[in-house]
């Protein structure tokens, strides 16, 4: 019987690392994560699980300290936003060449400056290539059902990287929703022991983590990352399949919203996927064929299955929650565009920036974006290829 | 979204009025509705006014974004009532709340020209009266539950004593308090 509940979204992940106990989390406060770790420290302390809980004094040490303990063989993770993700800006990159699948819970904020404490992608998106496994989410459920998944995906032995479980800042981390959880003893038997096959603290197999790489040694470490990024797809499906025969709730590379017949579609990331559904629910009883494909699984980017779900309508409007400053857009738009590219479809693709800082997105807002995505096609109306919703006048 | 009840709350921070709305999200939960309860947060420092909000409805909710049309608007902190226009875009068949000693027809000329029904409480003489100190929250809250209708008062006030129970398990001493501020307040608000 699953268990009906009403959770923020930081008191679901909080949850999702009680029902699993890993063995160490060092962590560094930051808002809007700062609960996750207060959350767990109350858990250990109350004797309700028994993780080693590392107070440091910055991320880089609580990502350096995650790093120490995952390759000593414990099953670890951290939580961060903002800032202190970029402060342990060289660590993900240790974690992920050193093959330690930690996990990270980011709760996504804006980077400085001006200073900002509220939602944008900005944290993790300036992350993407650090070969880390990023997975997102709309709500407060889907936060808990990926962090329960997220050791399965990270620890396959076809994998063996780090992985990301992000939520938007506020927006979801703090919102209290319905959610359904999953029985404790249910969760464990799903996750499951971490028995790595070689780690620091095994006398029988002596080994090094992190050594200097020459030249000749160094590229092939990069290529072994990046096979393990295309192995994770289908772990990431099959964990998926697993979950879904455990709970009944389905998840992919990418959830599609009405978008088997649409002419217009919107592409975007996180909690502002549900806004746009009440939006397109609204159209289609106007009679307008408009449709979502929600990115759930970031990295690694599932390209190919994005341009093959899209190719069929007149135009999409991929919305970035973050800028990519290259003055054309932002990071979805670009890996979009670049697969709509190579399978040659005939898709007009429009760039979009929103709710940059914690802007507000509304419902309205996804109206407006299908309403020019139509006055472009139907009208042959010239729209901006470029451009930010909501910006003030 | 035809079905949902959108509650916008006004406050400063560090009075409760983000506490209020998740307890109001947790009451509306055990009468099995969909709920939201969330914050929108300026900067982080006590006194700046803050927001927050309350979507319930019989289905999933799913926007996410702030409350722009509400049919009901709840002031914790009178002093917002001129620098914040609380009434911006709330409903004429709705209503708004506000602690204030003042009657109805008192503050109705602040409200900006809003036609919907206006009801005041003193929640802090109600608070004052029943913990000894000025917590406007709880009396807040019975009184946007009587005004909305969204439970009856005696299944409202049976679930808060076992969430007082919960929240107050180290501290039992306050629970009865704030049991009275809820029953007077919610009287007192339909006055």
């Amino acid at each position: 019987m699953a268990i009906r509940e009403r959770l923020s979204g930081n008191e679901a992940v909080a949850h999702a690392i009680k029902q699993i106990n890993p063995d160490v989390m060092p962590a560094f406060p930051i808002t809007p994560s700062t609960e996750i770790p207060q959350f767990v420290s109350t858990f250990i302390s109350n004797g309700e699980i028994d993780t080693e809980f590392i107070p440091v004094e910055s991320e880089h040490s609580a990502m350096s300290a995650a790093i120490g303990a995952e390759a000593a063989g414990c099953r670890t993770l951290t939580a961060t936003s903002s800032c202190g993700m970029a402060l342990m800006w060289e660590e993900l990159y240790v974690a992920a060449s050193n093959r330690l699948p930690l996990a990270l819970a980011l709760v996504n904020r804006a980077l400085s400056g001006p200073i900002n404490i509220n939602c944008d992608h900005s944290d993790s998106m300036g992350a993407r290539d650090t070969g880390w496994l990023q997975i997102y989410a709309e709500n407060n459920q889907e936060a808990y059902d990926n962090f329960v998944q997220a050791y399965r995906i990270s620890e396959h032995k076809d994998v063996r990287l780090p992985i990301m479980i992000c939520q938007d800042g506020f927006i979801t981390s703090h919102a209290v929703e319905n959610i359904t959880l999953i029985e404790d003893d249910l969760v464990k038997k799903f996750v499951g022991e971490y028995t790595p096959e070689q780690y620091l603290l095994n006398p029988e197999m002596p080994m090094a983590v992190g050594p200097y790489a020459t030249s000749p040694y160094y590229m092939e470490t990069k290529m072994a990352q990046n096979t393990a990024m295309k192995n994770a797809k289908q772990v990431i499906l099959d964990v998926a399949k697993e979950f879904e025969e455990m709970t009944g709730r389905h998840y992919g590379f990418f959830e599609e919203y009405r978008l088997d017949d649409a002419d217009y579609a919107i592409v975007m990331i996180g909690s502002a996927a549900g806004t746009t559904k009440e939006a397109i629910d609204e159209l289609r009883n106007e009679g307008k064929k408009v449709g979502l494909l929600k990115i759930r699984v970031f990295r690694p980017f599932p390209g190919e299955e994005i341009a093959k779900a899209l190719a069929h309508t007149k135009a999409v409007a991929i919305l970035d929650r973050s800028e990519g400053f290259r003055a054309g857009g932002g990071p979805l738009s670009a890996e979009v565009k670049e697969h709509l590219y190579d399978i040659q479809a005939t898709t007009k693709a429009v760039s979009y920036i929103y709710g940059l800082g914690g802007r507000d997105y509304t419902v309205e807002s996804a109206r407006g974006v299908f309403a020019q995505l139509e006055d472009m096609i139907e009208n042959g109306a010239e729209i901006p290829q470029y451009q930010y919703i909501g910006l003030r006048q | 979204m035809k079905d949902t009840i959108e509650i916008r709350w006004h406050g400063r921070g560090g009075q409760g009025a983000k506490t209020a709305a998740l307890l109001l999200a947790d009451v509306a939960f055990k009468t099995g509705k969909y709920v939201q309860g969330f914050p929108e947060y300026g900067p982080e420092r006590m006194g700046a006014p803050i927001t927050a909000y309350n979507r319930i409805s019989s289905e999933p909710i799913r926007v996410h974004s702030n409350i722009y049309e509400p049919q009901y608007v709840v002031v914790v902190d009178e002093s917002l009532i001129e620098p914040v226009h609380v009434t911006a875009g709330l409903a004429e068949d709705g209503a708004i709340i506000i602690n204030t000693p003042k009657t109805p027809d008192e503050v109705r000329p602040l409200l900006k020209g809003y036609k919907g029904r206006v009801y005041t409480l003193d929640a802090k003489e109600i608070s004052m009266k029943t913990l000894g100190k000025n917590f406007p929250n709880s009396p807040m809250l019975a009184a946007i539950v009587a005004v909305s209708g969204i439970m009856e008062e005696g299944p409202f006030l049976e679930d808060m004593r076992q969430s007082y129970q919960h929240k107050f398990a180290k501290k039992p001493e306050v629970i009865e308090g704030n049991m009275e501020a809820l029953k007077l307040a919610f009287r007192e608000v339909m006055k």
